[in-house]
């Protein structure tokens, strides 16, 4: 086993955990602190895969400011666990996570075998990692991608249009 | 560094990581004693002189009286997370000191070593992204406190960080733009031996409105509504004694020391000083630049408690208004003109020059606008006629 | 490491996701689920990148990353309008079209 290996299992391992704890834990507060673990262990393997300005965005977008968002909501809410009024059925429960269980049978066939006939799997992977630097993420960016990239701008700033007015409108309400 | 055999790459890597981790916490203490000795300076009265030298031996007093207070955990409390929180604050203090360069390079038995913990290329982006963590610290804190005034410090605190961050990374984009790296070593490197070429004259805008956003990220006077004593006891380590209480205060501080050293890296030249850096040998050379950036924190970390001592805490509107409307519009224009500018002029005076103009431009309009437009408020309330009389206007 | 181990792992990662979504009925909560499956997603466009030997995976990150904090601004709006209304944010309590 080889230092990547290691690593791979590690970073993979908890971020796997970090996953399964977020839909396990009752109180929202502790699911967001293990999406937040498991967003970390993601910031680990995109290093390990070399794509060091992924991983530095993943910790600043998601675990900066996305989560605290959501702990922001949580804690202005003051949300504790539901009540149990709410809760699912156990027979229901077990349907679902049955069906998760297919889905996950299914990614991990695709992913071992299928992709073998097509052309990822035929393109030769190169012998380093290679490092992709900043600087070609954003050359594709504002070259080939430029029309996405507004897009984007445009998607963001209808967001917070969005915010504003749906905030607007209900503290007016309440005036 | 690659061309540093392992074994020796290996020793002066942890002999740096233990000078540095060592000189932060002793930088805390100095900080601690300092800042009460120049408050005290300032405020025309003396301060603490009776432990050592000077009062010198203060902090060791406090840090023994912190240890043997009891460590007392209240019942009401959600016990993991209140563990947790001052470590989850402390860590990333600590951490982010790891990508600043705080000196050129020595050379010693023919190996030249930077003075630097590590190099990543991505250095201003671990940074900001270490940083934007620290805010967890204080927000589980708070919540599993289990308390109304330490759950409002956390809210405040969060709505502020997320705000502030934001100005904090739009105001180092022009810096990185004329650059053209991500690594911290380089940035400074390329800002020249003398002041008018370090960046603080090129980005003069951007560069008041990334330290008011390092002020409020370090939750300092006048940005220290998580904490303001007059309304919410103390905020979000009311409920917090003993060593925990002291890793919430040791932080603070880190957290000052770190973003003053960032700021000298990346506004005010580094270790460059009208080319006394370049003086002496390969290994004088080496500690007169660390000197010299240990100087320039120190100036910096004294206009922290200065600016403590002179403007009033922001009331929570002003706080927004002012991030939102006022550093956030001006730390854009800096980004736009920086741009524009040097692709039609390549020149950095010219640059320099139109970034003033420009943000004194957007500056009076916001300020027009929103005195336009914000009504008076029909209860005059004793605060804000306490306020100076330029934040009034952006108010 | 090859790209299946990735690949398998993203999988995984997704499967949790929609498990999460099935059968928790806090809103947030959900939401959360739904982040992790973008991040799943994430990972797979990394790996691809990685191992086809070019930049494309990681742009395509950047916009994926771009449209999660719209989304996230704008659901969590919405959670905490509906909570206004109903003092809940269970899904199942939330069924009427009429506020």
């Amino acid at each position: 086993m080889n230092a990547e290996q290691i690593l791979f299992i590690l970073f993979g391992g908890v971020s796997l955990i970090g996953a399964i704890a977020v839909i396990s834990f009752r109180h929202p507060i502790y699911s967001a602190l293990s999406l937040i673990v498991t967003f970390f262990a993601q910031a680990g393997l995109f290093l390990l895969l070399g794509a060091h300005f992924v991983a530095a965005v993943q910790v600043i977008v998601y675990a900066g400011a996305i989560m605290v968002l959501f702990l922001f909501v949580i804690m202005l809410l003051n949300l504790g666990t539901l009540s149990a009024k709410g809760a699912m059925s156990g027979k229901l429960k077990g349907f679902a996570i049955v069906l998760g269980i297919l889905l996950a049978v299914e990614g991990v066939y695709i992913a071992t075998n299928v992709l073998n006939n097509t052309a990822i799997a035929s393109a030769q992977p190169a012998t380093e990692t290679p490092t992709t630097t900043t600087y070609d993420i954003g050359e594709l960016l504002f070259s080939k991608y430029l029309l996405p990239f507004e897009v984007t701008s445009l998607i963001l700033l209808a967001a917070l249009i969005g915010v504003i007015v749906l905030v607007k409108r209900g503290s007016e309400a309440e005036n | 560094m690659e061309n540093l055999p392992l074994s020796v790459f290996i020793l002066s890597s942890t002999a740096k990581i233990v000078i540095i981790v060592h000189m932060l916490l002793i930088g805390v203490m100095a900080m601690i004693w300092s800042e009460r000795r120049v408050s005290g300076w300032m405020q025309d009265r003396l301060g603490p002189n009776r432990v050592g030298f000077q009062g010198i031996l203060q902090p060791i007093a406090d840090g023994l009286k912190f240890l043997f207070k009891e460590d007392l955990i209240p019942n009401h409390v959600d016990k993991p997370l209140y563990v947790l929180a001052p470590a989850m604050l402390l860590v990333p203090a600590l951490v982010t000191v790891a990508v600043v360069p705080f000196g050129s390079s020595i050379t010693i038995l023919g190996y030249e070593i930077p003075l630097q913990i590590a190099d990543i290329n991505i250095g201003i982006l671990y940074v900001l992204a270490i940083t934007s963590l620290g805010v967890y610290g204080v927000v589980l804190g708070a919540w599993a406190s289990n308390n109304k005034y330490s759950l409002l410090g956390g809210l405040r605190s969060s709505a502020q960080m997320i705000s502030y961050e934001l100005t904090l990374g739009l105001a180092i984009i022009g810096v990185l733009m004329l650059t053209s790296s991500l690594s911290l070593r380089e940035i400074a490197t390329a800002q020249g031996a003398y002041p008018w070429h370090w960046n603080f004259m090129i980005h003069f805008p951007a560069f008041l409105a990334f330290t008011t956003a390092m002020y409020a990220e370090t939750n300092r006077l006048p940005f220290d509504l998580a904490e303001a004593e007059q309304e919410l006891v103390a905020g979000y380590h009311t409920e917090y004694s003993s060593m925990k209480f002291a890793m919430f205060f040791m932080a603070e501080y880190m957290n000052m020391i770190v973003g003053s050293a960032v700021t000298v890296t990346l506004f005010l030249g580094g270790w460059h000083f009208f080319g006394l850096e370049n003086m002496g040998g390969p290994v004088w050379s080496g500690i007169i630049s660390f000197g010299i950036f240990f100087v320039k924190t120190a100036i910096f970390l004294f206009v922290f408690i200065w600016v403590r001592w002179t403007l009033p805490r922001f009331r929570y509107d002003q706080l927004m208004n002012f991030g939102w409307k006022f550093l956030l519009p001006v730390a854009l224009t800096s980004i736009v003109v920086t741009g524009t500018l040097w692709i039609m002029t390549s020149s950095r005076l010219v640059v320099a020059i139109g970034n003033i103009v420009a943000a004194f431009i957007v500056a009076s309009i916001v300020a027009g606008l929103l005195a336009m437009k914000t009504p008076k408020p029909a209860i005059q309330d004793s605060d804000s006629r306490l306020t100076p009389t330029a934040l009034d206007a952006i108010e | 490491m090859e790209l299946q181990y990735y690949l398998i792992l993203s999988a995984l990662l997704f499967t949790t996701g929609v498990i999460g979504v099935l059968i928790r009925r806090n809103a947030i909560i959900i939401f959360m689920c739904i982040e992790l499956m973008l991040n799943a997603a994430n990972l797979a466009f990394v790996a691809i990148s990685r191992s086809l030997g070019e930049a494309t995976g990681q742009v395509f990150v950047f916009f994926v990353m771009t449209v999660a904090a719209a989304e996230v601004a704008i659901g969590l709006a919405i959670i905490v309008s509906v909570f206004k209304h109903r003092q809940t944010i269970n899904v199942d309590e939330v069924n009427s079209l009429k506020g």
